[in-house]
């Protein structure tokens, strides 16, 4: 076994272990912070298929951005050990429901991808450009309604933001 | 291939070790020059001039009691400091020092630099949440909201020197300066080099932002509850800090470790002067002024520094990325 195909193993396996370690914990600041060691293994998987805009966007935004707002967030509400969330009987119809959803999603996901087929965009055209050169095209000239319809999304959150702000300071 | 990590591995040895003895010294800088500030003469009895003052300061931290507080989360108490200290330590792997003297010439290199700069805040999250302590823990708080905040414009910032140069490699960010007639970036962005002065600032914790450690009111914020050995590795950790932020200062908006054309030109002479030496220079007239800047301005309110962050650096930073939109649109086709 090649060295790169070592590296990649540890990378697949940690990461499945991490995240079954993640939603384990009883201590959220200690789930937050398995959580971030997961995200570094994400980005090590990036590495390898090239993208290291992509891995080095991991860590910013998920690792350096995200994921201190939720740590922010548990310490500010102060959150106690809720051992009894983990229990089975407190399972509830829409909880269920949910994640029979997202199961669908995923299948549905899987579905429609095929294997050993190669798109455009295979390991060695992106190593040509740089990716970052990549999705800078493909972001501003073939997919350009997307990404507006993206930006406006995410703005409307913001909004929300500022108006539940404004009307905390009438008060 | 194993000769090629064996000599990586001595490359990153001797990288760490030189910049261990420049964060050593980079102290008694600070002491010395703190000292004639205040009409005082700094470090001046262990060694001629006090030079040995930083290894007696080394010994005595190892010696101390190494203290960890009662109901503090011991695992994590413990991490935080390596945590700091990896991050900023990792940062160096990626600085081009002179040309082709760069340990990792990746081609995300500005990416990575503040990758890691973010990442660094877990450590002072964790150190300020594991101590079981209020002051440790609201300076905690203090310190992941202002370097959140002060991230963005340094981003920005920093998106100006991209969109000059084309690339993210920060060997190419030197390259295109030398390019250049006046031999540095900070000419067009002059703002963007200021917003990314005062965001070194912030982001380092140095004053007038050291908020997340005011003394007269959080008596040392998230390093209350350490001592020692661990409280050295932060203190290592800021000042290997102040090193990369200087670095990159240098190396985005003051050509690195070239020098300006028009200067070689009138003195050919300068041309053989190792570029390790104008990089080195650059990077202590720099650390220089934020020891200025300590002796010299009064600590900011909490209000007022999450104000300067978003209400005067985010807008001056995208005025700048305008301007520079502008110019490389009309100018550098």
């Amino acid at each position: 076994m090649s060295i790169p195909i070592l590296f990649f193993a540890y990378f697949a396996i940690a990461s499945i272990v991490l995240s079954l370690i993640v939603v384990t914990r009883k201590n959220y600041i200690h789930a937050v912070l398995w959580t971030l060691l997961l995200f570094v293994h994400i980005s090590g998987i990036y590495l390898f298929l090239n993208a290291e805009f992509f891995a080095m966007i991991q860590m910013i935004v998920y690792a350096g951005a995200i994921l201190v707002m939720l740590i922010f967030v548990i310490m500010l509400l102060n959150v106690k050990h809720e051992d009894h969330l983990s229990d089975l009987s407190s399972l509830s119809i829409p909880k269920v429901f949910f994640v029979f959803c997202a199961l669908g999603i995923l299948v549905l996901a899987l579905q429609a991808s095929y294997l050993n087929t190669t798109g455009k965009f295979s390991i060695d055209f992106v190593n040509t450009f740089s990716d970052a050169k990549l999705l800078g095209q493909v972001f501003y000239s073939e997919a350009n309604l997307p990404l507006i319809i993206m930006g406006v999304v995410l703005f409307v959150p913001m909004i929300a933001a500022i108006v539940l702000a404004g009307k905390r300071s009438d008060e | 291939m194993i000769l090629s990590i064996i000599i990586l591995i001595i490359e990153v040895a001797v990288v760490l070790g030189v910049l261990l003895l420049h964060v050593a010294y980079a102290v008694y800088f600070e002491r010395k020059i703190l000292g004639h500030i205040q009409a005082r003469l700094g470090p001046t009895e262990v060694g001629p001039l006090g030079l040995f003052q930083p290894f007696a300061d080394l010994i005595k931290l190892f010696f101390k009691e190494d203290n960890i507080p009662f109901g503090a989360d011991k695992v994590l108490f413990t991490a935080a400091p390596v945590i700091v200290v990896t991050c900023v330590m990792t940062s160096f792997s990626v600085l081009p020092f002179a040309a082709g003297w760069v340990l990792a010439n990746i081609n995300v290199g500005l990416l990575f630099v503040l990758a890691m700069s973010s990442l660094g805040v877990y450590g002072i999250i964790i150190a300020g949440w594991s101590s079981n302590s209020k002051y440790a823990f609201l300076g905690a708080l203090r310190s992941s909201a202002q370097i959140i905040s002060y991230e963005i414009p340094m981003g920005i910032a920093l998106l100006a020197v991209l969109i000059m140069t084309g690339s993210l490699n920060l060997s190419d960010i030197v390259y295109a300066q030398d390019k250049l007639p006046w031999g540095m970036f900070i000419f067009p962005q002059i703002i963007g080099f200021f917003v990314f002065l005062v965001c070194a600032l912030a982001e380092t914790n140095r004053t007038p932002f050291d908020l997340p450690e005011a003394e007269t009111e959080l008596v040392a914020g998230y390093l209350t509850e350490y001592s020692g050995f661990r409280w050295g590795l932060f203190f290592l950790a800021e000042y290997s800090a102040m090193y990369v932020m200087s670095s990159m200062l240098t190396i985005c908006f003051l050509g690195g470790w070239t020098l300006p054309p028009f200067l070689t030109n009138l003195l050919p002479i300068l041309n053989l002067v190792p570029g390790i030496i104008w990089f080195l220079l650059k990077v202590y007239v720099i650390m220089f002024f934020y020891i200025w800047v300590r002796g010299t301005v009064p600590r900011y309110r909490f209000d007022q520094l999450l104000k300067i962050g978003w209400k005067l650096l985010l807008p001056l930073s995208l005025t700048n990325l305008f301007i520079i939109m502008i110019i490389k649109k009309v100018f550098m086709p």
